[in-house]
């Protein structure tokens, strides 16, 4: 290593258009849906079925988040599915718990 | 990457060794299973907020006619209405907005530096994580304005029956918040407010101070002498995670 140790310069390579293009679209997409969750916050009544479209659009703009900047959707098989497998399990821990928060709202009111 | 090839026999089984079998460097494979484990602790957090939420009673009613009380969870566009500069205008949700806004602008100069490092571009990397960092003190400064407002709270008030530090019960005007009593709702609120964006703005302080390291390591040459910039896309990972959490946060906090 030491007989390398130059300042030799890496070949910079040119920008990948169609790369940078796709970033923007992602954040566009990301914007675009944060409006939409602004717009529904301001003219649906609120209530389950407006919580469910909030908790919708999340997981989308999550997914998007995770797989175009993140680059997991470019990872192999073996490490996608051990990040993807104990997110999923979390699902479980969400509706216990809501159940569980429930359950109390009915023993004190 | 390594200036020694291993020969790699196409008949050697699985067990010999030499094998990638996730394909990715040792650092970035634990830079995602520590992601993994912080997304546990944040799912953690906001479950639990998820949880304390419904077992309290919402506010019946209409929106507009929302008056603070620690007898039911408080309507977060109400609560979170003021704008910096701008005493006592109604400003639903504006400022979070903004806030969201910068974080992702934020993430997207991010995969921009990570793709110039994936070409070798020192100047392009160094360009966009100093976009990246400035969109990352912005945003804690917004935090910090935002928790000064909610610790001081409005002109107003509001009046409330609480059990006090002494354990006495009492009745008076409550202004702002503190982890025992708030002006917004029922004590859970403020301390959940505390605890989560506090520790996503946590997150977000340390993921600056890496982002600094970075771009110091970048604007320097020292990742050009490494001859990768792989370090870029470990911090990357940590940042997009940090924007990640707050998409959640932004949504169970803001807008439910």
């Amino acid at each position: 290593m030491s007989a390398h140790q130059n300042h030799s310069t890496l070949e910079v390579l040119p920008r990948n258009k169609a790369k940078i293009k796709k970033i923007w679209k992602t954040a566009l997409i990301l914007l675009v849906i944060t409006a939409i969750e602004f717009l529904l916050a301001f003219t649906m009544e609120r209530g389950m079925l407006l919580f469910a479209i909030f908790i919708g659009l999340t997981i989308v703009k999550a997914g998007y988040i995770m797989m175009e900047f993140m680059h997991l959707k470019e990872e192999s098989k073996v490490l996608f599915w051990s990040i993807m497998l104990p997110l999923i399990t979390l699902m479980w821990l969400l509706i216990a718990l809501f159940k569980e928060g429930a359950d109390i709202f009915m023993y004190r009111w | 990457m390594s200036s020694t090839a291993i020969e790699i026999n196409s008949k050697r089984g699985i067990w010999d060794g030499g094998n990638e079998p996730l394909k990715a460097s040792y650092g970035k494979l634990m830079m995602w299973f520590f992601l993994l484990s912080d997304i546990f602790t944040f799912a953690a957090f906001l479950i639990t907020y998820g949880a304390i939420r419904v077992s309290y009673p919402g506010f019946e009613g209409h929106v507009a006619d929302f008056a603070s009380s620690n007898e039911y969870w408080p309507i977060p566009e109400m609560i979170f209405n003021a704008i910096p500069f701008v005493h006592g205008v109604h400003a639903p949700l504006v400022f979070v907005g903004l806030m969201t806004f910068i974080l992702i602008m934020s993430s997207v100069f991010m995969v921009l530096a990570v793709e110039a490092g994936h070409r070798n571009d020192r100047a392009d990397v160094t360009k966009w994580l100093l976009w990246t960092i400035l969109g990352g003190v912005t945003f804690l400064g917004c935090q910090a304005w935002e928790w000064s407002h909610f610790i001081h709270g409005t002109d107003g008030g509001t009046l409330m029956t609480y059990v006090n530090t002494f354990g006495k019960t009492v009745s008076e005007m409550v202004y702002g918040a503190n982890l025992h009593v708030n002006e917004y709702g029922p004590a859970p609120f403020a301390q959940l407010f505390f605890f989560i964006t506090g520790f996503h703005g946590f997150h977000v302080t340390i993921g600056v101070v890496l982002l600094f390291l970075a771009f110091y390591q970048a604007a320097v040459g020292i990742y050009e002498r490494r001859g990768h910039y792989e370090m870029v896309e470990k911090i990357g990972l940590y940042w997009h995670f940090v924007d990640l959490v707050w998409v959640f946060v932004f949504t169970f906090f803001y807008l439910v």
